[in-house]
């Protein structure tokens, strides 16, 4: 204000200075909203907040004391985009498991598409609170799979559900949504 | 530039070239405020009558008049048009007139900057609808027909009437984002001497709160677009799972900018509102400082609460409560600003003017949006009602009263000093009574509808909802047709009507009443000193 009372010639200059300020402000949430990008990503992996569970390999832990008291019941679910023209299902759609155990269960793919078929499969684990102690140990989803035409697969997944999975979780579901391969990213 | 950005305007008197010239160069903040008023209610009229077709759809269950393809483009359009369209540049305009005279100052800070942040507007409508009109003509896939929130992967995959609206968007986002260097510039330098930013007048602060929320998220969603469109055409996989990416991230990055937006839409009319309370009450303000604190509480408490738009879209328990609580603690400042109005009145020598009764309506009807808010926030409950009906007339009860009723109170209640003349009471109380009838027949059926799990966004529905939906659609066509007498009235008003004085209202004050009336071309050649 005590600039404008000044007098009215320096006024202008101080409005362009303002302005000039104002416009760096609207540049930097520019970058705030591309920052949003990582920063969600980040606070996915730690939170396992949306279902993420791990995308690489979890060392098999062999000291972890396999709960024999506690039943875990884990669902598994498959999804392949439509239009895609691959079968994906689970060879058990459900099982119960021992919080600590290690298990081993098979997916079984089928190329129906006709052609090679270059994808990968995108896991999520609900309820999103589940995700973090879902750990994967062997997964087909850690890397892209190439498929020859009509070929049918079985692939495996190895996990341990952490001992320390919240008490009042007694189900748990598995789903993998199987894309068609783009240009990998990472 | 910067320098001819700066222009003072505050040299000689009128000089303005004749004929279109005039109004393509102007640098006037009068001349621009008008403009962005008559493009506001042209895109209040295009996009009213687009939802009177979908309402002509949904008047009976079937398909009768659109397929569902246009029915995504017409609802799609409408919220765009609506939100971008009308609401935000019918604040700019109302605050281009409006702040310099209230302010004391001759003109806006950036005069230059102004006629930009205009001229980006209608090459941006067009750019919008224009793939609409091509779709009718049989060319191209239609207009953008994700629903107004454009959710990923929809918004990925849907036809080039997207890239239109991106662009569209992001010009919008420019013009508006220009508007409001230049609302900030204009309330914290030109102010008259003397006054003090806790002296300014609520109209001001009203403005300054929506400009900086608007400066703050508006380059957000830009940003977000920008992301769409790479996706769309530059291979990356922002919103795509299987290149890593994540559809929900677009809903976070979209409500970041959605919510604020709503008090964006909002706050103008908290701070229009209260001058048109004051005057027709005939006693000051009801408690001005708490107001002021109010408005600031809405804004900053509005950037936090965005995901209690996500409730159903998976998040955990924790972040659900968070979202839940702190959306829920907006209802305070609110119920602040709500007890203020009601205040203001107690008491007073209240007359029933047009100005008044529509700010009166405002405050009524904005109640109802607000409570069935709470509803919706509550994370237990919104599974319900969520993209049922009931959200959708929530979201009209908060906006219509706000955006349409709200700016209607203030341009009725400053037409004598833009025009010199007085409106038709009797047309403008006539125009209030329609508006009621019509607003509360449209959207009290789809609260009802809505509860009976009517979903949004879908052109066709089972049987038993029929006669609310016929209602609706009834009250649908007298609230649009109200929106006639409101251009009669504007236009008669400008034509001629009883000589307005310079304090055209008995109860009326503010530095703008001071301005005899009509204002002259410069507000404020000198500018008044405030003790």
């Amino acid at each position: 204000m005590s600039e404008a009372e000044n007098s009215s010639s320096s006024r202008p200059a101080a409005n362009r200075r303002l302005a000039f300020r104002l416009a760096l402000v609207s540049l930097f949430f520019t970058g705030f909203g591309f920052a949003m990008v990582p920063l969600y990503d980040v606070i996915c992996r730690m939170t396992g907040l949306n279902g993420r569970t791990n995308a690489v390999a979890m060392p098999a832990n062999k000291n972890t004391q396999v709960d024999t008291s506690r039943w875990v019941t884990v669902e598994f679910l498959s999804h392949s985009m439509p239009g895609v023209g691959l079968v994906l299902k689970p060879e058990q759609f459900s099982m119960r498991v021992h919080p600590g155990a290690i298990v081993h269960t098979n997916y079984v793919v089928k190329n129906e598409s006709g052609e090679v078929f270059v994808g990968q499969a995108i896991p999520s684990v609900t309820p999103a609170t589940a995700a973090q102690h879902f750990q994967k140990i062997e997964c087909f989803c850690f890397s892209q799979q190439t498929f020859a035409k009509d070929e049918v697969r079985t692939m495996p997944v190895v996990f341990v559900v952490n001992p320390e999975l919240g008490s009042d979780l007694g189900t748990i579901t598995l789903s993998y949504t199987f894309f068609e391969a783009v240009k990998a990213r990472v | 530039m910067a320098n001819e950005m700066a222009d003072d305007a505050s040299h000689g008197a009128a000089h303005y070239q004749g004929g279109m010239l005039r109004w393509i160069q102007t640098t006037n903040h009068k001349d621009i405020g008008l403009m962005y008023l008559i493009f506001a209610i042209t895109m209040l009229m295009i996009g009213g009558a687009m939802i009177l077709v979908v309402r002509l759809e949904l008047f009976q269950p079937g398909l009768q008049f659109v397929q569902p393809e246009l029915f995504n483009q017409l609802i799609t359009l409408h919220g765009l048009i609506m939100v971008f369209g009308f609401a935000m540049p019918a604040a700019t305009g109302l605050g281009n007139y409006m702040l310099p005279m209230i302010l004391g100052a001759p003109d806006m800070a950036l005069p230059r900057l102004n006629n930009w942040g205009f001229w980006i507007l209608p090459p941006a409508a067009l750019m919008l609808v224009l793939p609409f009109f091509l779709g009718l003509m049989g060319i191209g896939p239609g207009a953008v027909d994700t629903g107004w929130t454009m959710y990923a992967p929809l918004s990925v995959q849907s036809g080039w009437g997207m890239d239109f609206a991106i662009f569209a968007v992001h010009m919008l986002g420019v013009s508006s984002i220009l508007g409001s260097i230049n609302v900030i510039v204009t309330i914290l330098n030109m102010r008259a001497p003397g006054m003090t930013l806790m002296k300014m007048p609520l109209f001001a602060h009203g403005f300054l709160m929506t400009a900086i929320l608007l400066i703050t998220i508006m380059p957000v969603l830009a940003g977000g677009v920008t992301m769409v469109l790479l996706d769309r055409h530059f291979g990356t996989h922002f919103f795509n799972a299987a290149g890593g990416g994540d559809p929900v991230l677009w809903q976070h990055i979209f409500w970041f900018m959605g919510h604020p937006e709503v008090y964006v839409l909002l706050l103008p009319i908290t701070g229009a509102v209260p001058h048109v309370l004051s005057a027709f009450s005939r006693k000051p303000t009801y408690g001005y400082r708490a107001q002021v604190y109010g408005m600031w509480g809405i804004a900053i408490l509005s950037v936090v609460v965005w995901a209690h738009h996500m409730f159903t879209s998976g998040m955990s328990t924790g972040s659900q409560l968070y979202f839940m609580y702190s959306t829920m603690l907006i209802s305070l400042p609110l119920a602040v600003l709500f007890f203020c109005w009601i205040a203001t009145l107690w008491r007073g020598s209240l007359t029933f003017e047009t100005p008044m009764l529509f700010a009166i309506g405002f405050i009524v009807l904005f109640g109802w949006g607000g409570l069935t808010g709470l509803v919706l926030a509550d994370a237990a409950a919104d599974p319900q009602y969520h993209n049922a009906y009931f959200l959708v007339a929530h979201f009209h009860y908060a906006l219509y009263p706000t955006t349409v009723m709200g700016a209607m109170a203030a341009i009725y209640y400053w037409l004598p000093k833009w025009t010199g003349h007085m409106i038709d009471e009797r047309l403008g109380k006539l125009h209030f009574w329609i508006v009621i009838i019509g607003f509360n027949l449209t959207f009290i059926p789809q609260f009802l509808v809505g509860l009976a799990g009517m979903p949004r966004r879908i052109p066709d529905y089972p049987l038993m909802f029929t006669e609310w939906n016929q209602l609706s659609t009834i009250g649908a066509f007298i609230l649009g047709l109200s929106h006639l007498i409101f251009i009669y009235n504007l236009v008669m008003c400008f034509r001629g009507g009883k000589k307005a004085e310079a304090k055209a209202w008995e109860g009326a004050e503010g530095l703008e009443w001071t301005l005899p009336s009509p204002a002259p071309y410069h507000s404020f050649e000198t500018q008044p000193i405030i003790k």
